[in-house]
């Protein structure tokens, strides 16, 4: 046992207490002091980013000199609106984005249901580890890992189970859903310890069947919560293009697009990259009213 | 509502399952870092590879790279990180929803748009060559989160009476932070660092548009490796190296910070 011991403080000097009192008196001043630094990386370095690749988007790349032209005009939108590569590719980015939510959805439900109301809480402490901890793997070597998994030639699951998706589309979502997985079990797992035991007890006191409290109290209750997952698992899949790189064979989704242009052409990159953007900005805000923001 | 036990048995083996499937890969190239042929499928155990990796020049500029930009952009998110939680938690002002919004915006949005925006500010706006510092600006940018949130949790669980009644006992502004304030949110500074590093150590698409090609990182040299098969050995060794220096910060934070606390913070 360590003795208790008194800190040593040092006393405030003349010159501290007029500090303190200065700024005890201006609360104005204490609020800049506190924002000026993060409001300045923040708004200026990233809403300031954001704004130059907007207007980026709306420059070209001179043909022959491959000189970019800062010359504002709607080229690079008109090519992306009217080209029937890109919009192939933003329906596919889409539907792959969709399917990853809906497999994570179908896999995260039952489980955070387990974790939350079935599990004892030492089992469900270990297991929240356990769910967390792969958050933190990184990215790249899970999706290399699956790489060793389902390589057509020579891979693990070719010589262990004889067949392999191989490198395309399936792969894409198996291993997208894979990645964000954890994203949408640890949201849905806080909606429902959120959501008491007794609304369970009372449907079933009232004759509702598993099937009709799941559907009746059960789901609206977690409606936000769910939402909240999606924005995981959707808005990480429409961006992506190391995995679509890694595992996709020739597939090309939105992000590899981008990537593609990204050397040669840089405003079509950022013209392209605005679809994303948009998207997320647009599912952003028809979901701000549901309350799943808070549930980030 | 009434589940079975069988129903239960189910849901509960379900968990299991799923719960392996998410350590399988991770797992199995932990178990390649020992094999002995440079094929994917396990042939024998072997330790060779291992030092292998670390003698090699660009592994070892590639980890040096990781760690210092890691290291640099944790620093940085704990300083504005720290002081816009405060801001948030202590003061209503206008704009305030705006600040909260910013600071999740860079890891609520793809990384590639992050990438992308942060690429045109560099080289449009500012005409700065990618490098060492434009890495530790876009990484910091991501990080601001993690500990803004670990911060501001705490925040919200201290009762603010603390603070006044060290005023009231006679202790200035600095006074009053140095022996009540931070004491109190050491451990969660601590473990919001822990995950800014963890978080920036492991990321790889920001840093594609924002290192240029003269800087490299170990997500990066991994990526850069995946299709070639011969180094596969070396670049299985550096996969382990990356999960170990991403996961063991993370779980530490974890002790550290307490249950649930690191949720939402990626």
């Amino acid at each position: 046992m360590s003795s208790y011991d008194i800190p040593v403080i040092d006393e405030p000097t003349v010159r501290g207490r007029a500090v303190s009192r200065f700024l005890h008196r201006h609360r104005n001043v204490r609020l800049f002091g506190l924002l000026a630094a993060p409001i300045t990386w923040l708004v200026l370095a990233y809403l300031g980013s954001l704004a130059a690749m907007l207007i980026t988007s709306f420059y070209s790349v001179d043909s022959f000199t491959t000189k970019m032209v800062k010359e504002f005009g709607l080229g690079n939108f008109r090519e992306i609106l009217s080209g029937a590569v890109f919009r192939r590719v933003t329906v596919r980015t889409v539907g792959v984005a969709a399917a990853v939510t809906i497999v994570d959805l179908a896999l995260a439900l039952p489980i955070a249901f387990y974790l939350a109301k079935v599990a004892t809480a030492r089992v469900r402490r270990v297991l929240m580890v356990a769910i967390t901890i792969p958050l933190w793997a990184s990215y790249i070597v899970k999706a290399y890992a699956w790489r060793t998994f389902l390589d057509p030639v020579g891979g693990l699951m070719k010589k262990v189970i004889g067949a392999s998706p191989g490198f395309g589309l399936t792969s894409i979502v198996l291993v997208l859903a894979y990645l964000w997985l954890p994203f949408a079990i640890l949201p849905i797992y806080a909606g429902l310890e959120r959501l008491p035991d007794s609304l369970l007890e009372a449907s079933a006191d009232l004759g509702g069947r598993s099937g009709v409290t799941v559907r009746r109290v059960i789901v609206p209750i977690l409606t936000p919560a769910i939402i909240a997952a999606t924005i995981f698992t959707f808005s990480l899949s429409l961006g992506d293009y190391i995995t679509v790189d890694i595992v996709g064979g020739k597939t090309q989704m939105i992000g590899s697009v981008i990537y593609d242009n990204f050397g040669p052409n840089p405003p079509l990159a950022a013209a392209f990259s605005v679809v994303p953007l948009l998207a997320m900005m647009v599912y952003i805000a028809l979901i701000r009213r549901s309350g799943a923001l808070e549930n980030l | 509502m009434y589940l079975s036990p069988f129903s239960r048995r189910m849901l509960g083996l379900a968990t299991g399952a799923v719960v392996a499937f998410l350590y399988a890969p991770i797992l199995y190239v932990v178990l390649l870092s020992f094999n002995r042929s440079k094929s994917v499928i396990f042939s024998g155990f072997t330790l060779r590879w291992w030092p292998k990796a670390f003698a090699n020049d660009e592994v070892r500029t590639a980890l040096w790279g990781s760690v210092k930009t890691a290291t640099v952009a944790t620093i940085l998110a704990l300083i504005l990180g720290s002081l816009a939680s405060f801001a948030v938690h202590r003061f209503h002002f206008f704009g305030r929803e705006l600040v909260s919004f910013a600071v999740i915006l860079p890891i609520a949005l793809p990384g590639i748009v992050t990438g992308i925006a942060l690429n045109s500010a560099f080289r449009q706006v500012l005409n700065m060559r990618l490098g060492f510092t434009t890495l530790v600006v876009a990484h910091t940018t991501f990080c601001i989160v993690v500990v803004y949130n670990n911060v501001l949790a705490r925040l919200r669980r201290l009762p603010g009476n603390l603070e006044e009644a060290s005023a009231d006992l006679g202790a200035g502004t600095w006074q009053t932070f140095r022996y009540v304030t931070f004491p109190l949110l050491r451990s969660a500074l601590f473990a919001g660092g822990l995950l800014a590093f963890a978080l920036s150590f492991d990321e790889i698409v920001v840093t594609t548009f924002t290192a240029g090609a003269g800087f490299s990182t170990l997500p990066q040299f991994i990526l850069g490796k995946v299709t070639r098969p011969n180094e596969l050995p070396i670049v299985n060794v550096v996969a382990v190296t990356v999960v170990l220096l991403s996961i063991g910060p993370a779980y530490l934070a974890q002790r550290i910070a307490g249950e649930g606390s690191i949720r939402t913070s990626k």
